[in-house]
C-alpha cells in the first residue's frame, strides 16, 4: 500500500555492498520493504527478538549470497605466514586457485582467529601486483627485462662458481685454515620454512659461503 | 603486543579477565596501553634503570622468592677477588680494556677458577674476546669443577650480596630521573609485581624488539631474567620471560640458523685455528655438566647428515670441510664490505634491507656495489628497485647507468603453495600444507635452492681441486613431486635424524658420537618420531588441555616450558598446589606432570653425581638448569657475555641526557660503532652541537602493517586500513615546532630526513625529569617507495651501533629534530643534509 503513495525509489541498504566493491550497491525497493529492512522493526516485529537470526538478513542481500567457503572444492590446513604468534589458518580453493582464507578454529593458539594481516592473506597471494615472473636487470640497464627461468638459475650457477673461484681463501696470513669464501652473502630466512633454511645453511656451507644473514639479526 | 602480535594478545586478555593486572610498559600509549589496567610512560632506552629499581625493591624489600633463589639460582656462588664492580669504577667492571673497548672476562668467574670461558685452557688458541660470547652458545659456558658457595647468602662476595650492592643506587628516585617514571607509578608496579610473584603466583614478562634493538639489548633481557629469579618466576606456569617474535619463522631461522656464526641447534661455527681437529672443536665447546656435555654427538650426527657416507672416523667425519671464521661476520659488516667492493655476490630472500634495515642508505649503497644480486620475494621490493627508483636516484648521488649490479628478480611461492614448517615465537613447529601450485616462475626455496645445489654440485663433480671436496661430499637427494619440488617432508626427517637402520630417531638423547646416527638439528630431533611427521598434528585445541601437546611439535622434546623442573621444589614437590606443573612421582620414580619434563626423567631428587660424572649424569637431582653449566640460572653471569656480568644502566648511542647512575660512562662502553661519513652518531649531550637534535624518536609497528611492508604494502585492505606515513607527536611538542595535526612535517638526523603528516595526539606526553622535559616522537617503519602506500623509511634515519654480543643495531632510541612541512627533496635533500651536519659539527 505504502508503495503506491510513494512509488519504487531507490535507496541505499545499509550493509549492503558496504566495504566490498561489488556492482549493484543500489537495489530498488520500496518504502515497506525499506521499512522491513530495518534490522531493529524485524526484531521487535519477528521471531528473533535479540536479533542474532533472521532479523539480521534481508532479502537481497546475504540470503542469496554463498559463501567462498562453500563452493571450495578443497580446504587445506595451514599456518599465518605474517608474525611468529602462528594462527592456525584454513585456506579454500577452487580450481587450483585460492579463494579464501579464514582462521582455523581448531587451533589452540588462535581459537579461529586472524588479525587484519592474517585476514589480508587472500590479497597476498593473489593481488594483481604479486610478482609471477623472472625479471632481469644487466648491469648498467635502465629497465627490467625478460628471462626464463631455468636460464636465470643457470647464470646464478654460473656466477656463484666464478665469484666463488675468485674470492676463494683456503688460510689466512697466519696460515690458519679458512676454507671459505667472503665474496657472496646472503640475508633472510625469517619468512621462509624451517626446512629452506635448512637447505639454504647446509648448501652455504658446503659452498663456503659465511655471511649468512636473516632478520634475526636486525 | 595487541598491536604487533593481536591474536597472541587474546591470551592476555584472558588472564585479566581471570583477574590478572596487565601492566604496559612503552614509549608511546598504544592499543595495548588502552586495555591494561596500569600505562607506564617511559624514556625510550631506559629500561635498565626501570628493571634494576625492580631488582633494587624486590632485594631491599625481601620479597625476593627465598628458597628458589637460594636453591635453583647462583647467588650463593662466591665471585673472586678481583672482580670489580660498576659501583666501583665508575660504570666499568673489571677487565676494561679502553684500547679495543672490549673486558677480558677473567675476574667476572666464580672464586678458585670455577668457570672457564668457552675456549678455556684446553684450547691454546684464544680467539678475541668479542668472538667469545658467541662461541658460549646458548648454554653458557662449560665449567670445570663444582664452584664454592654460601648458602646463607651472607658472603661479601657472594653473587647475592654483589647483586645486592650493584643495584644499590637504582631507588625509585633515580629510575624517576633516568625513566621519568614518577614514583608513585613506580611503586604501583613494584607493589602489583611483587604481590603477584613467590610460591602461590607468578607473573609473566613479555617484550620483543623494543628490548633487543639497542646497543645494550641482551642487558636488557639479561635484567628482567635477573628480575624473574628472584621473583622465583621461571620453570613455572604462569611464568617466564616471553620474546615476541616478528616474523613467522625467525624462531626457526634461528634455531636452524641462517646466520654466521652457528651451526643448527646453538653449536658454534668453528673458528679459524691452525690445525683445529674435531676433538679440539668438541672439547673446547663442551659442558662437563648438562645437556651440552653431549656436544660431540650433536656435531659428529650433524656431520654425518651433511657428509653422509664420505663422513668417517678416520677424517674427523668431514669436521675439516666446514669453513671457519675469524670475527664478526654480521650483516652490518658485510654490507659495509660491500660497499668497499669486497662482497660481489648477494642472495637477498624474503628480507628487504633497502628500507627494512637500519641506516638503509648505508645498505643501498651496498647494493649498488655488488657485481650480482638475487632477490626472492612475492612483491617487487625496494631491494630489487633500487637500481631504479630509489632514493639515491631522486637525490641525484646515483645514476642507473653507473650501477653495475646485475639483478635477478625471482618470484617466490608463498607458504599456501609450499609444504613446510614455521616455528613460532614460542618454539613449536607447525606444518602448513600447500594448498595449490605456485603461479608463473614463482617457485619456493626449497626448490631453488635444491636446484642451485643440483646444479652446482653437477658442475664440480670431476674437480679434483680440494675446495670443492665439500661440495662433492654434500649429502643431497631429495625425492621430489612430478612438479620438481622436492619433498620438505623428507627434508624434516633428515632434521630429524635417523639411526642405524635409517629408523627416525625418537630424540636428542639417542645420538651417538661414533658416526652411527645422523641428524640435522639436534633440537628439533624428535619432530619425526615414529616415522611420523609430529609437526602435523592437528588435535583441536577444544579436546586437550592448555598446553595442547598434541597440537604440532614443541622443541625440544616437544615440552612447553623450558626449565619445568623449576616448577618444583628441590625436594621434587611442586612449590604450591596453585602452580604446580612438574613433580617427582616417588612411586613410580620418575618425573611426571602437565608437561613434559624438563629433566632426565629418572633422576631422583635426592641424586648427587658421583666424581667425575659428566653431561646428564652430572646433573644433580635439584638442580634443573640443565644447559647451564653449574645448573643454575645465572643472577650473575660468570662467562658468555661481552659487556658486563650484570646489567648496568647505559644512555643509547645518542639520547639527549648524561648518564644520572654512571657520569663517566655514558653509554654501553663495550657496544660496536662504526663512525664513519656514512654513519654519523649525534655528538653526546653537552658537547657543542647536541643541541641541534633535541628530541628522542623510537621507531614501531601498528596492527594493519608487518615490518618493513614487504607483505604488507601490496594487499588493499591493510593500506586502505593504514594508508600513509605519520608521526606520532604531542600537542606540547606540535607547538614548540609549529606541527599542525595532519599536516606534513619531517623529522631530520644526521643520516637523512623524512617526512610524514603529523599525528598530533595527548597519548604522546612530554616525559618531566626533575628540570628536564623530554619530547619522544614515535615513527613506524613500515613505508618505502614501493606498493600501494607509500611514504619515506624509518630506517633512513637510523645509524648503526650494535650490541656487542649479538651485534644487532640500536632502533628503538635515538635524537632527532622536528620540523613542520614537507623535507626536501631531490638534491636540495643533500644540502640540506650537510648543512644539519655542519651546525652540529659534524662536517667541515
Amino acid at each position: 500500500m505504502l508503495d503506491q503513495h510513494v512509488g519504487p525509489r531507490r535507496y541505499l541498504v545499509p550493509g549492503e555492498g558496504f566495504g566490498r566493491p561489488l556492482p549493484g550497491n543500489y537495489i530498488l525497493v520500496g518504502m515497506r520493504t525499506w521499512i522491513d529492512h530495518w534490522p531493529v522493526v524485524r526484531q521487535l516485529t519477528g521471531d528473533d527478538p535479540l536479533g542474532r537470526g533472521t532479523s539480521a538478513r534481508h532479502d537481497g542481500g546475504s540470503v542469496d549470497k554463498r559463501a567462498r567457503t562453500l563452493d571450495a572444492d578443497t580446504v587445506t590446513k595451514s599456518i599465518c605466514p605474517f608474525c611468529a604468534v602462528g594462527c592456525g589458518q584454513q585456506i579454500f580453493s577452487r580450481d587450483g586457485k585460492v579463494t579464501h582464507v579464514e582462521g582455523d578454529p581448531d587451533s589452540p593458539i588462535s581459537r579461529g582467529k586472524l588479525c587484519p594481516k592474517g585476514s589480508s592473506t587472500l590479497s597476498l597471494l593473489t593481488a594483481p601486483t604479486r610478482q609471477t615472473q623472472v625479471r632481469y636487470r644487466r648491469p648498467h640497464g635502465t629497465e627490467w627485462e625478460d628471462l626464463d627461468l631455468d636460464t636465470a638459475v643457470d647464470m646464478i650457477v654460473d656466477r656463484v662458481l666464478a665469484t666463488r673461484e675468485s674470492t676463494w681463501q683456503d688460510v689466512d696470513d697466519q696460515g690458519r685454515h679458512l676454507r671459505r669464501t667472503m665474496g657472496i652473502a646472503s640475508l633472510g630466512g625469517a619468512t621462509l620454512d624451517n626446512e629452506e633454511n635448512y637447505l639454504m645453511k647446509k648448501l652455504y656451507t658446503a659452498m663456503g659461503a659465511v655471511q649468512i644473514e636473516n632478520q634475526a639479526r636486525i | 603486543m595487541a598491536e604487533a602480535h593481536p591474536v597472541g594478545f587474546q591470551w592476555v586478555m584472558e588472564a585479566k579477565k581471570r583477574g590478572a593486572t596487565v601492566i604496559h610498559v612503552d614509549p608511546r600509549f598504544t592499543r595495548t596501553s588502552a586495555v591494561a589496567d596500569l600505562h607506564v610512560p617511559i624514556r625510550a632506552g631506559t629500561d635498565i634503570a626501570f628493571l634494576g629499581g625492580l631488582i633494587h625493591h624486590v632485594l631491599e624489600t625481601g620479597t625476593y622468592f627465598e628458597d628458589y633463589v637460594r636453591a635453583y639460582t647462583n647467588a650463593p656462588m662466591i665471585l673472586r677477588e678481583d672482580f670489580r664492580d660498576t659501583e666501583d669504577l665508575d660504570g666499568l667492571f673489571s677487565g676494561f680494556d679502553p684500547a679495543t673497548a672490549t673486558y677480558d672476562v677473567t675476574s667476572w668467574e666464580y672464586a678458585d677458577d670455577a668457570v672457564e670461558p668457552a675456549v678455556g685452557p684446553r684450547d691454546d688458541r684464544p680467539v678475541a674476546e668479542h668472538e667469545r660470547g658467541q662461541i658460549a652458545g646458548s648454554g653458557g659456558a662449560p665449567m670445570s669443577k663444582e664452584p664454592r658457595r654460601d648458602d646463607t647468602l651472607q658472603h661479601p662476595r657472594c653473587v647475592f650480596q654483589v647483586l645486592r650492592r650493584h643495584f644499590s643506587r637504582y631507588t625509585p628516585e633515580m629510575v624517576h630521573e633516568v625513566c621519568g617514571i614518577d614514583p608513585e607509578t613506580f611503586a604501583q608496579v613494584a607493589d602489583a609485581l611483587t604481590r603477584n610473584s613467590g610460591r602461590e603466583r607468578t607473573s609473566a614478562f613479555a617484550y620483543a624488539v623494543g628490548w633487543t634493538h639497542h646497543t645494550v639489548g641482551v642487558q636488557y633481557i639479561r635484567a628482567a631474567s635477573i628480575l624473574q629469579m628472584l621473583l622465583g618466576n621461571i620453570g613455572r606456569p604462569g611464568g617466564g620471560i616471553l620474546a615476541l617474535r616478528g616474523h613467522a619463522s625467525i624462531q626457526g631461522s634461528t634455531d636452524i640458523p641462517t646466520l654466521f656464526d652457528m651451526l643448527p641447534g646453538y653449536i658454534p661455527m668453528p673458528h679459524a685455528h691452525r690445525e683445529q681437529d674435531l676433538d679440539t672443536f668438541i672439547a673446547a665447546n663442551t659442558g662437563n655438566k648438562g645437556f651440552w656435555g653431549n656436544m660431540d654427538t650433536y656435531v659428529v650426527s650433524l656431520l654425518k647428515s651433511w657428509f653422509g657416507d664420505a663422513a668417517t672416523p678416520e677424517n674427523d667425519f668431514c669436521f675439516d670441510l666446514l669453513p671457519r671464521l675469524t670475527g664478526d661476520h654480521s650483516s652490518f659488516r658485510t654490507v659495509m664490505a660491500q660497499a668497499r667492493g669486497e662482497v660481489p655476490g648477494y642472495f637477498v630472500i624474503g628480507e628487504n634491507p633497502a628500507t627494512g634495515t637500519a641506516n638503509a642508505r648505508q645498505q643501498r649503497q651496498g647494493l649498488a656495489t655488488l657485481e650480482w644480486l638475487i632477490v626472492r620475494d612475492l612483491n617487487m621490493i625496494e631491494t630489487a628497485t633500487f637500481w631504479k627508483d630509489g632514493p639515491e636516484i631522486e637525490t641525484g648521488e646515483m645514476r642507473t647507468e653507473d650501477i653495475g649490479t646485475e639483478v635477478f628478480f625471482l618470484p617466490a611461492a608463498a607458504h599456501s603453495e609450499k609444504d613446510g614448517t614455521f616455528t613460532n615465537t614460542q618454539r613449536l613447529l607447525q606444518w602448513h600444507h600447500k594448498a595449490v601450485e605456485p603461479p608463473g616462475d614463482c617457485r619456493s626455496d626449497l626448490w631453488f635452492y635444491y636446484e642451485i645445489g643440483k646444479r652446482i654440485k653437477a658442475r664440480l663433480a670431476g674437480s679434483t681441486d680440494p675446495k670443492d671436496r665439500a661440495l662433492q661430499a654434500l649429502t643431497w637427494d631429495y625425492p621430489v613431486d612430478d612438479t620438481g619440488e622436492p619433498s620438505a617432508d623428507a627434508v624434516l626427517r633428515e632434521i630429524n635424524g635417523t639411526g642405524p637402520d635409517d629408523a627416525t630417531l625418537g630424540g636428542y638423547t639417542e645420538l651417538k658420537a661414533d658416526g652411527s646416527t645422523r641428524c640435522g638439528c639436534w633440537i628439533y630431533s624428535g619432530v619425526y618420531a615414529d616415522e611420523t611427521n609430529q609437526s602435523q598434528r592437528r588435535k583441536p585445541g577444544r579436546d586437550q588441555d592448555l598446553a595442547a601437546h598434541e597440537w604440532g611439535w614443541a622443541w625440544p622434546a616437544n615440552r612447553r616450558v623450558l626449565y619445568n623442573r623449576a616448577s618444583a621444589d628441590p625436594d621434587g614437590k611442586p612449590w604450591s598446589e596453585r602452580k604446580k606443573l612438574v613433580w617427582w612421582d616417588a612411586v613410580g620414580k620418575t618425573w611426571t606432570g602437565g608437561d613434559v619434563p624438563d629433566f632426565p626423567a629418572t633422576t631422583a631428587p635426592d641424586y648427587r653425581p658421583p666424581e667425575g660424572a659428566r653431561a646428564a649424569e652430572a646433573i644433580g637431582g635439584d638442580e634443573p638448569f640443565v644447559m647451564q653449566a653449574d645448573g643454575r640460572a645465572w643472577l650473575h653471569a660468570p662467562a658468555g657475555l661481552l659487556d658486563g656480568p650484570m646489567p648496568a644502566h647505559y644512555e643509547p648511542q645518542e639520547s639527549p641526557v648524561p648518564n644520572a647512575l654512571h657520569p663517566r660512562q655514558r653509554a654501553n662502553p663495550a657496544r660496536q660503532e662504526f663512525d664513519r661519513p656514512d654513519n654519523r652518531y649525534h655528538p653526546a649531550p653537552g658537547m657543542p652541537g647536541a643541541d641541534v637534535f633535541p628530541f628522542v624518536f623510537t621507531t614501531f609497528r601498528v596492527t594493519e602493517h608487518h615490518t618493513a611492508g614487504g607483505m604488507s604494502r601490496w594487499t588493499p585492505h591493510l593500506n586502505e586500513l593504514m594508508p600513509e606515513m605519520f608521526l606520532e607527536v604531542s600537542p606540547e611538542l606540535a607547538a614548540l615546532r609549529g606541527l599542525e595535526n595532519g599536516q606534513w612535517c619531517h623529522v631530520v638526523t644526521a643520516r637523512s630526513a623524512i617526512e610524514g603528516k603529523a599525528l598530533v595526539t595527548e597519548r604522546a606526553k612530554p616525559l618531566r625529569m626533575g628540570g628536564t622535559t623530554i619530547h619522544q616522537i614515535g615513527v613506524p617503519w613500515h613505508w618505502g617507495s614501493n606498493g600501494l602506500s607509500t611514504g619515506d623509511a624509518a630506517n633512513e634515519l637510523l645509524s648503526v651501533a650494535l650490541d656487542p654480543n649479538v651485534h644487532i643495531m640500536e632502533t628503538k632510541a635515538a635524537t632527532c629534530d622536528i620540523r613542520p612541512g614537507r623535507r626536501p627533496h631531490g638534491p636540495d635533500l643533500v644540502t640540506f643534509l650537510a648543512d644539519y651536519r655542519r651546525r652540529a659539527g659534524l662536517e667541515t
